[in-house]
């Protein structure tokens, strides 16, 4: 029985991971261009009037949250969009009929995005290594953050698309809430540069705790606790599979 | 072995629909069974439950002996199925459909390469295996699910309205495909809305009204409720009708006539058509009897309810 589940698991991590590489210039390339577009405005054109950053240059300063903001959007879009349009086009069906194990379809779906989420990363890392010269601090932490990071952000992506029942629904809380989010949560700007009540306002928001957590990785300094923001992390990841399984396990949006 | 036993079975959706109300119903191991209804009279329900996309409101379903509450990956394992409409990833190719599919059940893709291969040919789609199933043709897109429900050699094959849309030809040849998977011991469901299919293939067959049960026998047995048939009679020439007293008989045009009776008494009706100057050229049944059959019982039904 265990040994059905691994190779279903396996089945839907190389359909995961195929599809997105079947269509890379649409899942891939994007996210690359649009970082190097923000290292070549904020970092060069920009940046060169800003001064540097807890000591490193501004440039170097937003390589880890540029990094961050691609692997979220990458593991968030991977899931939503593919488990979605498995429901649209009613193909989900054929996992639903099937003895797969809702743990296999929430891990098999997870890790196609997780692994878009760190290819992509990569990629956007590779490119910044062109503009400035990021040194690695912890690299423990690095791996630990970014892994968890795109755990999280493909784990919401799931959960969005388990309760999307049109395309509107996908788009809604990446365009009006990740987005948001993600530009306010640090990976620009240090938020001791802000005023006291920002700060405190900034505090809420986790994609925070995962910027500097992974920047702290880099250069050792951080905004705010690692070994708090490690525990937003571990809580959240827990939180998200939680929900997922529930639901899975009712059916909602799935079943009738 | 009971391949499948209903009891009770009832599903309310959250609309407050209620698309069956207490079926119970049992199919044997090695049956040709038969699903008849009208649209919305709940048979995509049923088969929903038994596949685990539709959750029940109450009852009692056991898959060859296993209840689906509590071992329903084991009996899924069991279930093949093949939709009313096509869900699958139109993006993907045939082959990777069915390697896909085989994955989902545990099958290694040694053994599913195969096992993909031996029913792309035997269902005709072998030189389609590297087109993606949007290029497909209406007929090839059904074979394809029925290849696909076949991946895993389950030993129920439920099929829901399998040849709606498919030419005569092709359902023809899938008659005889279903044919063979049921002699080689597979019990087949299957809804439908081609009543000629359930008089030729299947041995059992149940009729649901409103999500109801009005019926549930051996098609033999439901044929033989029907008491009148309609037989289409060419002769010469049509003459003295009014003489045929006692005949429910009509005419079509000048040498055609059709008369409804019992069987037994046509040779009768043929004697007295000659008495009266006709000669008979040709007979032959109308059919449709189980449509008839269908619409007497729903009839029935409503007059009872």
């Amino acid at each position: 029985m265990i040994r059905d589940q691994i190779i279903a698991y396996q089945t839907l991590v190389r359909r995961e991971v195929l599809r997105f590489l079947r269509i890379w210039v649409q899942t891939l390339l994007p996210p690359v261009i649009t970082q190097t577009l923000y290292f070549v405005i904020f970092g060069s054109f920009i940046g060169s009037r800003i001064g540097d950053v807890h000591g490193v240059s501004y440039m170097a300063f937003i390589v880890p949250g540029l990094v961050m903001m691609a692997v979220i959007n990458s593991s968030y879009s991977n899931v939503v969009s593919s488990f979605f349009s498995a429901k649209f086009q009613r193909c989900i069906e054929e996992l639903l009929v099937s003895p797969t194990a809702d743990i296999v379809i929430l891990l098999g779906y997870i890790t196609g995005g997780i692994l878009r989420g760190l290819i992509v990363g990569l990629l956007v890392f590779i490119v910044s290594v062109f503009f400035a010269r990021p040194v690695i601090c912890h690299f423990v932490l690095i791996v630990f953050f970014i892994f968890l990071t795109a755990v999280v952000f493909a784990l919401a992506g799931l959960l969005n698309a388990i309760f999307a029942k049109k395309f509107d629904d996908i788009s809604i809380f990446p365009t009006f809430i990740l987005v948001p989010l993600t530009y306010l949560g640090g990976v620009f700007y240090s938020i001791r540069s802000l005023p006291r009540f920002w700060q405190n306002l900034s505090q809420l928001n986790p994609i925070l705790y995962m910027v500097n957590g992974f920047r702290y990785g880099f250069y050792g300094f951080s905004d705010v606790s690692v070994s708090f923001s490690v525990l937003i992390l571990v809580f959240l990841v827990l939180l998200l599979t939680g929900l997922n399984l529930f639901f899975l396990r009712k059916g909602t949006g799935l079943k009738t | 072995m009971k391949a499948l036993h209903i009891k009770n079975l009832s599903k309310t959706y959250a609309n407050g629909t209620q698309a069956l109300d207490h079926v119970s119903l049992t199919v044997e191991a090695g049956d040709f069974f038969a699903l008849l209804g009208a649209n919305g009279a709940g048979k995509t329900t049923l088969i929903g439950i038994l596949t685990g996309l539709v959750i029940k409101s109450s009852g009692e379903v056991r898959i060859f002996e296993q209840s689906i509450e509590s071992e329903f990956s084991r009996i899924k394992k069991m279930v093949g199925v093949v939709p009313q409409e096509m869900n699958f990833n139109i993006f993907e190719k045939v082959q990777d459909i069915l390697m896909t599919q085989a994955g989902y059940y545990g099958i290694p893709r040694k053994q599913a390469v195969h096992r993909a291969e031996e029913l792309l040919h035997r269902l005709g789609l072998w030189e389609q295996r590297y087109k993606v199933s949007r290029q497909l043709s209406g007929g090839m897109k059904r074979r394809l699910m029925i290849a696909r429900a076949l991946m895993h050699q389950p030993k129920l094959l439920i099929l829901d309205e399998p040849t709606a849309g498919v030419d005569v030809e092709l359902r023809h040849g899938m008659w005889d495909y279903l044919k063979q998977l049921n002699q080689q011991g597979i019990t087949i469901l299957l809804t439908t809305h081609y009543l000629e299919e359930v008089e030729q293939m299947c041995r059992h067959a149940a009729m649901i009204k409103e999500g109801r049960l009005v019926k549930c026998d051996k098609v033999d047995n439901l044929l033989k409720i029907i008491d009148k048939e309609p037989f289409i009679l060419t002769v010469d020439e049509v003459r003295n009708t009014n003489r045929l007293k006692g005949y429910a008989v009509s005419v079509v045009d000048r040498h055609t006539m059709k008369v409804e009776l019992d069987k037994r008494h046509l040779h009768a009706f043929i004697r007295d058509l000659e008495k009266n100057g006709m000669s008979l050229q040709d007979i032959r049944p109308q059919g449709h009897r189980l449509e008839r059959l269908f619409l007497q019982l729903l009839r029935e039904d409503e007059m009872a309810g």
